[in-house]
């Protein structure tokens, strides 16, 4: 439904995704709160989580928010297909992590440290 | 042909829009197309920050601090984990809200309602610069440099001030953008448009917090 005059739309649904958003942001600041993944100290699950929440409400802002969902699909596709190349540089830093860290951990010893200090608020 | 091309729809309609010789994006004000290239451009400029700060967290042997306790708050004797920043995605998902309706009320050329709702995402956008600034102290009193911190991987202090700067530079020029054209708005610079304006404010606006969404849960949350 792309016009002439614009993006018209009732009210009524920007409330409705206004406090959606909100109920998804509160939903991620939960994974934190109850500290989801340190507490059994393996973190796929709060990995998953963290993605599912993110891409709700990225979804939301971009179909409804700036109108995408009712824009022509030579519009869509121009803004979504480049960043999906994106995914290909993720793919490789992700596929080369291990390597580096090897790398540095055999052959330049560099110290594994599993935790890190625990944080005080003291201003130095 | 131009009304040849607008009416089919489907796959079938990406290859006649590119094809048609005239305006590709139908129903899109140019300002609007070029808000949306510029939007585009800024969503590489923000992925690759956030591809290198998966990277150099992935491959560094030291641990990287905990940010659930780096950014806790303690309030009435009670440490509550990321607080500041769960008030600051909070504050930022109220602006998108009043954006959004000034987007709406401008179709409607509700003028005084448009101009009042961009105001007020102003408002909360400088509100959130405010929060920003406050966080960017205490991570600097209690020794945190691009170089070092006393918690863990250096490359923790250099990840946060490169993505939230940029980020927080992203959310003061939409401060100003905000205003400018809210009181052009207000003057009547656009009263012969649709008020198209206001919705290309507001994509930028919208991208903004769009762009929190992933530095939240990359960086604060992961």
């Amino acid at each position: 439904m792309s016009s002439d005059v614009g993006q018209q739309h009732p009210l009524a649904l920007y409330f409705w995704i206004w406090g959606l958003l909100f109920v998804i942001s509160a939903g991620s600041y939960l994974i934190d709160f109850f500290q989801v993944g340190y507490d059994v100290g393996t973190m796929e699950l709060r990995w998953a989580l963290i993605l599912v929440f993110m891409f709700l409400k990225a979804g939301y802002i971009v179909a409804v928010f700036m109108h995408l969902k009712w824009e022509r699909l030579a519009l869509i596709y121009a803004l979504l297909l480049p960043p999906g190349v994106l995914m290909v540089l993720v793919g490789l830093m992700a596929w080369e992590a291990d390597y580096t860290w090897l790398t540095r951990v055999v052959y330049f010893g560099a110290e594994v440290a599993p935790q890190p200090a625990p944080v005080e608020h003291v201003i130095h | 042909m131009a009304e040849a091309a607008a009416q089919s729809t489907g796959l079938a309609s990406i290859a006649k829009d590119w094809s048609s010789d005239v305006t590709t994006f139908k129903g899109v004000p140019w300002g609007k197309a070029m808000m949306w290239i510029f939007l585009l451009s800024d969503t590489f400029i923000f992925g690759i920050f956030l591809t290198s700060y998966m990277t150099v967290r992935a491959t560094t042997a030291e641990a990287w601090p905990n940010p659930s306790e780096v950014f806790s708050l303690t309030l009435f004797g009670t440490t509550v984990p990321l607080l500041l920043i769960a008030i600051m995605t909070f504050d930022l998902i109220t602006s998108s809200g009043t954006m959004a309706l000034a987007v709406n009320y401008g179709y409607r050329r509700d003028k005084k309602k448009a101009v009042i709702f961009m105001l007020a995402t102003a408002f909360f956008g400088f509100v959130f610069v405010g929060m920003q600034a406050f966080e960017w102290y205490k991570l600097i009193s209690e020794g945190v440099r691009p170089w070092g911190n006393p918690w863990g991987a250096a490359q923790f202090g250099s990840c946060f001030f490169m993505i939230t700067g940029f980020h927080g530079l992203h959310v003061s020029a939409g401060v100003v953008y905000l205003s400018i054209i809210s009181y052009r708005v207000w003057r009547g610079k656009y009263d012969d448009t649709n008020f198209e304006i206001v919705e290309i404010t507001g994509l930028y606006w919208h991208f903004v917090d769009l762009v929190w969404v992933f530095i939240f849960a990359f960086f604060y949350l992961w």
